[in-house]
């Protein structure tokens, strides 16, 4: 499971916080601004607990047991508005900080989900392939999410830490050096506390990562699975198993947890180590050492090296506890850039489809209106352009693929189709039809032979040129959030509502959709989940219908649908075929029979051609299919 | 909330431990500033002297040490306790779905199922291992921290009065305005995560139209509203830290002024002022603690909603009524006056009124459209579904008579949607009868016509398949879920749609089969094609929920417009 990889150490840490922080970069300026606002909000934290020793001695101590009168109060009233001013600014630093940084860590949020989701709509198919949907959608949702939390908090934290640790300890250093000293041996204690806990934190929590993978995983089979379960009672069994593996995630969760949160009460009473320890041995300093040596202090010194102490420790805790969190989100922005550094679909095509008008001569040029006419635009090394007209024509001629090297799927594929002709393929599953469709529009590039379709090679036809000519219909039929219009309308955005009912009517679908509660404006909602099987393959066709190009490749479904249904299907797809050139992945015998050829694929290979007659007259492996004798699957 | 309890078993010590060790912790945490304050006050400025200093402050370390004790402890409790809970939340809810039957989970949807049981069980436990933690030390920190300030001068302690409520006020408020915007932010966040899975799954359609540009254009929009909203959301949120830093500033200002005053007086020690200083912070970050608290439980209400409705669930059926020694006699089924229907309040009947009498060893034999209710119908002799009204029996006694598991062992179902698991072929196949020998697999698989692409698999019957038994085909997995089912040795076999991948002619191998090991066994076969149910010793034409007609395929046969209507239609595409 991809969420198991949540804890998992990036292995390039570096570059990839020199990337995040070029992201981040992009606001320069306000960033500049939030670390200005940091130090501002830290610094005069650091200088409000420095009146804890003026006002005790400068002020409160010489004064102690004199009537109060408004003379003797006047430097306390003052320096308590200094006071005050300090912390107004440190407060207006504080919120300037978080509400920059908010709309830094958005936008820098925002660029990277756009990037990620525009870079990932131009990959190649062949990503898709060994990339599941869980993955990638862990991608937006675990990584993003992980790297929320380290852009917005871990960043600022980071360096508030930095400056506050700092501005302390000179603050400390200044007071007392002999105490600073030993607060340092304190913090030399507490980091040993840290590495210990961060290290076993980390490995603990990968551990526990593993098994809620697992605990996910069975989870989510056994209750998908949950009829199969009830019809064998397997329930004891399945309980038995579950059991075992929660134990064991509950076991690995508790470690996990305890090294996490075992570090917070731990650095805190450290803290209070120091506080008690500093309190009596600057209380020893007060009464052993004279006034005049460089060691001796005041009670007023003491009183705001104590509220240091505590400062001092508070960044350190914040900042250990940030680890695992930080080491999450580099891990995730590392599986990120993974996908945004990912080859994108090569397009060295320069062929265009252009609307053209042909002269009463023949000859054909390029218009600018809408002429129902259409050629390829063919430029030339040498400057020229010729045009072609657009017919539908397209040949394989000694097509050889593999999706890996190692395996070939297509053997020495040669075939051909005439502008109108409809040509079917049929064979059992893995004997590579729906490859030969995928080649036809380029989601993978052959390895050897070449494909052209109206006499030019399709590697010189634009990708989008190539694809806009050609129309599929897919065997398992997927819609989008939206109505049913809009989906129709998916097949040329710019369609008109004319248009798209005709389209509808074409493929038989009108007259389900006029009895929707909304008609073309009903909602399809999850994948189209509230229509029938029927109902969405009929929508695609209508998509289909309405792109109206001369190729149409049709992957027909295999899926049990009513009799009735199944006749809707069979008569759109029939109207949609007429007058195209039809590539067709069939099931259906009528389909078949109609067929101008017929390919049967076995193993990549082309063992039988023809038309229905011949095939059947041959007595092979396409009579035995045709039959009933072997799986037509 | 007695649902919530008793999944606390066995982590009830731990669960109560670590509160009372953080009250400990708590209680020296307090105290030190307070000690440490004597210790200037008599140590330094009076004259105990340097052994009083000493004494103290050892003891003050002393406290200090116990305290990391205690809440070193208290951590790994609140651990142990917090991921026990979770772990027995998460069986309890997966025992119960263990115990659904086919309405529950038709209730719930599986994809429900599934987030209760990992997103929304995940949050509750963060949200009851927080809990132990926090809900105990906030409140007892603030009321501890107030004692003491209080103890310090009573007049100066009245500013918590004020600033207590005072900061509850601004959190509050400022949670009330920004829950609803978290909320529609939540939306935001699904909608643009469903829009990308949608592209996922889209991804072919959106290539073959080029359509790439158009998706861009979409998902910007829905980015952008998403960043919108966590701006609009979060920019309140930022909020509580400033809040908190001011009243804490303004407290500590106020007890400097009178504090300031009542040392001058002489009615209080420099030193208490110092410790008092010290309360403040300590009160009001429990404050904001507890109001972060509430926040919580509003978070983790809904998930722990969600869970406690699978946990409350009650199973439609289960064995009350059942006498456990009672077996299956024969594979006799009876339906009499059988109506059903799936919601309780629904208007109209699925199944209406069904009479039926199937003597055991005959083959049976069912068709009709998508929507004529034949799932729904064979559904109800194992009882994954009970009838709504008559009575459906098995070997001559009502099926709730027999217990599910002594029912559901004669009656083997192989279901329209099938599953196979993770794990190799055999594994699988044994869940049909986990002491089956090698021979009796082998036999199942045979019948089944599985045998042979089994033994041309790389690991034969050792094969791994992946989750939902993916690298086999659809035809192929319908054999091993027959196999499967063969296995049970059942007195009576169900194949709901379960050839419709199988080419006709090893269907009818799978049907010889039958006649030849199981003649004795009642076999319905559920089909959409003709020649499944043709050789059947009667077919039943189910329309509508009602039966239209039942015969031979040659009564059949030009008798029922239905059943000559699919056979015609069917003939069409084979012969010519």
């Amino acid at each position: 499971m991809a969420k198991g990889n949540k804890y998992q150490k990036p292995k390039n840490t570096k570059a990839t916080f020199l990337r995040l922080l070029a992201y981040l970069g992009k606001s320069k300026f306000l960033l500049l601004l939030v670390f200005a606002m940091v130090a501002v909000s830290s610094v005069s934290v650091i200088i409000g607990t420095s009146y804890i020793k003026t006002i005790t001695d400068d002020i409160l101590l010489p004064i102690i047991g004199q009537k109060i009168t408004k003379e003797l109060m006047r430097p306390l009233l003052l320096t308590l508005i200094k006071l005050v001013a300090i912390y107004g600014i440190g407060l207006l630093g504080s919120y300037a900080y978080s509400r920059i940084m908010l709309q830094v860590s958005q936008n820098t949020l925002h660029t990277i989900r756009r990037d990620l989701f525009n870079h990932m709509q131009d990959l190649p198919i062949r990503f898709f392939d060994t990339h599941t949907h869980g993955e990638l959608m862990s991608r937006y949702t675990n990584d993003v999410d992980t790297l929320r939390e380290c852009i917005s908090n871990s960043f600022v934290q980071l360096v508030s830490s930095v400056i506050s640790v700092a501005g302390t300890f000179i603050m400390m250093v200044s007071l007392s050096p002999a105490l600073t000293g030993f607060v340092m041996i304190m913090l030399a204690v507490s980091f040993v506390a840290v590495g210990f806990l961060g290290k076993r934190s980390a490995k603990n929590f990968r551990e526990q990562q593993k098994c809620v993978g697992k605990v996910n995983g069975y989870i989510e089979e056994f209750i998908e699975g949950q009829k199969v379960v009830k019809v064998f009672c397997h329930e004891g069994i399945a309980t038995n198993d579950f059991n075992t593996i929660n134990q064991n995630l509950r076991r690995a969760s508790t470690n996990a947890h305890t090294y996490a949160s075992i570090l917070m009460p731990i650095m805190g009473n450290i803290s209070y180590i120091s506080y008690a320890a500093v309190a009596m041995f600057g209380s020893m300093l007060i009464i052993a050492i004279p006034e005049t040596s460089f060691f001796a202090i005041t009670v007023g010194t003491l009183f705001a090296f104590l509220s240091y102490t505590k400062q001092f420790f508070q960044p350190i805790t914040q900042i250990s506890q940030q680890f695992n969190s930080i080491i999450a989100a580099l891990a995730g922005a590392e599986r990120i850039f993974e996908i945004i550094d990912a080859p994108v679909e090569e397009d060295e095509g320069y062929v265009t489809l252009v609307n053209a008008k042909i002269n009463a001569d023949g000859e054909i040029g390029e218009s600018s209106e809408r002429t129902g006419v259409w050629a390829w635009k063919h430029p030339h090394r040498d400057g020229t352009t010729t045009y072609t007209e657009w017919r539908g024509e397209v040949r394989f001629e000694n097509v050889t693929f593999g999706y890996t090297e190692k395996k070939t799927i297509l053997k020495n594929i040669t075939l051909y189709a005439n502008p109108g002709q409809k040509i079917a393929f049929v064979g059992s599953t893995g004997a590579g039809k729906t490859t030969i469709t995928n080649l036809i529009n380029r989601f993978y590039d052959i390895s050897e032979g070449k494909i052209t379709y109206d006499g030019i090679n399709i590697k010189k036809i634009k990708k989008s040129e190539l694809r806009r000519s050609m129309a599929m219909v897919l065997q398992d039929t997927h819609l989008f959030t939206g109505t049913v219009r809009d989906n129709i309308a998916y097949g040329r955005l710019d369609a008109t509502d004319e248009e798209i009912i005709a389209a509808a009517k074409l493929a038989n679908a009108d007259s389900f959709i006029t009895r929707l509660p909304d008609g073309y404006d009903t909602v399809i909602t999850g994948d189209g989940s509230n229509l029938s099987q029927g109902q969405r393959q009929l929508l695609s066709i209508a998509r289909a219908a309405v792109a109206d190009p001369p190729v149409l490749i049709l992957d027909e479904a295999t899926s049990s649908i009513d009799t009735r249904t199944e006749h809707l299907i069979e008569l759109g797809m029939d109207k949609l075929m007429e007058g195209r050139t039809v590539f067709v992945i069939a099931h259906r015998l009528s389909t078949v029979r109609n067929s101008n050829a017929i390919m049967v694929l076995e193993r990549g290979e082309i063992i039988e051609r023809g038309d229905h007659d011949d095939l059947i007259a041959q007595k092979g492996k396409y009579y035995q299919l045709y039959t009933g004798q072997f799986e037509l699957d | 909330m007695k649902t919530f309890f008793r999944q606390t078993k066995g982590y009830r010590l731990v669960s109560l431990l670590s509160p009372l060790l953080i009250l400990v912790e708590v209680i020296l945490e307090v105290r030190i500033p307070f000690v440490m304050s004597d210790l200037v006050t008599y140590g330094v400025q009076g004259n105990a002297g340097f052994d009083y200093v000493l004494r103290e402050g050892l003891k003050m370390i002393l406290m200090a040490f116990v305290s990391l004790v205690a809440g070193a402890l208290a951590a790994r409790f609140a651990a142990v306790a917090g991921m026990g809970f979770g772990s027995n939340l998460r069986s309890a809810v997966f025992e119960k779905i263990q115990n659904f039957s086919f309405a529950n989970i038709d209730r719930f949807s599986t994809p429900s199922l599934i987030t209760r049981m990992t997103t929304d069980v995940n949050t509750i436990q963060m949200a009851y291992t927080m809990a132990v933690r926090v809900v105990v030390r906030s409140p007892f920190m603030f009321a501890m921290a107030f004692y003491y300030a209080h103890k310090i001068n009573a007049d100066l302690a009245n500013i918590f009065i004020f600033a207590a409520p005072a900061l509850l006020l601004l959190l509050g408020g400022m949670a009330l305005i920004a829950l609803p915007r978290f909320k529609k932010l939540m939306k935001k966040y699904d909608g643009l995560n469903s829009s990308i899975q949608e592209t996922l799954i889209n991804i072919r359609v959106i290539k073959a139209f080029v359509r790439a540009r158009h998706e861009k254009d979409k998902f910007q929009l829905s980015n952008d509203e998403l960043r919108d909203a966590s701006i609009s959301a979060e920019k309140l949120l930022i909020l509580a830290n400033p809040f908190m830093q001011l009243t804490i500033y303004v407290c500590i200002v106020l007890v400097f002024w009178f504090g300031g005053k009542l040392v001058i007086g002489g009615t209080m020690e420099i030193a208490k002022l110092t410790a008092f200083i010290n309360y403040i912070t300590q009160i009001l970050m429990s404050l904001m603690m507890i109001s972060m608290i509430f926040v919580m439980a509003i978070m983790s209400r809904a998930s722990l909603t969600r869970v406690i409705e699978v946990i409350n669930e009650k199973p439609e059926i289960d064995d009350s009524g059942a006498d456990p020694s009672l077996k299956v006699a024969d594979g006799s089924i009876d339906m009499e006056n059988v109506c059903f229907k799936y919601q309780k309040n629904g208007q109209k009947n699925v199944i209406d009124n069904i009479n039926l009498h199937i003597k055991s060893g005959e083959t049976i034999g069912i068709i009709g459209a998508t929507g004529s209710a034949k799932t729904t119908l064979v559904s109800m002799i194992p009882r994954l579904y009970d009838a709504t009204e008559g009575v459906v029996k098995v070997g001559g006694r009502p099926v709730s008579d027999y217990t599910l598991q002594n029912l559901r062992n004669e009656v083997a179902m192989v279901l329209q949607v099938n599953l196979l698991f993770t794990g190799t072929i055999e594994d699988n196949l044994r869940w049909g009868n986990e002491n089956a020998t090698q021979d009796e697999i082998e036999n199942a698989c045979r019948i089944a016509q599985a045998h042979d692409f089994i033994l041309s698999l790389p690991d034969g019957y050792k094969t791994e398949l992946g989750q939902g038994g993916v690298n086999v085909s659809g035809g192929q997995k319908q054999r091993l879920c027959i196999a499967r089912a063969l296995l049970k040795s059942p007195k009576i076999l169900i194949l709901d749609d379960s050839t419709s991948a199988v080419d006709t002619a090893t269907d009818a191998k799978i049907r010889e089969g039958f006649k030849e090991n199981h003649g004795d066994v009642t076999t319905l076969i559920v089909a959409q094609r003709i020649s499944s149910v043709e050789h059947a010793d009667r077919i039943i034409v189910l329309d509508d929920g009602k039966i239209d007609a039942i015969g031979s395929h040659e009564e059949l046969l030009g008798t029922n417009k239905i059943y000559t209507e699919v056979y015609t239609s069917q003939q069409e595409g084979s012969e010519k």
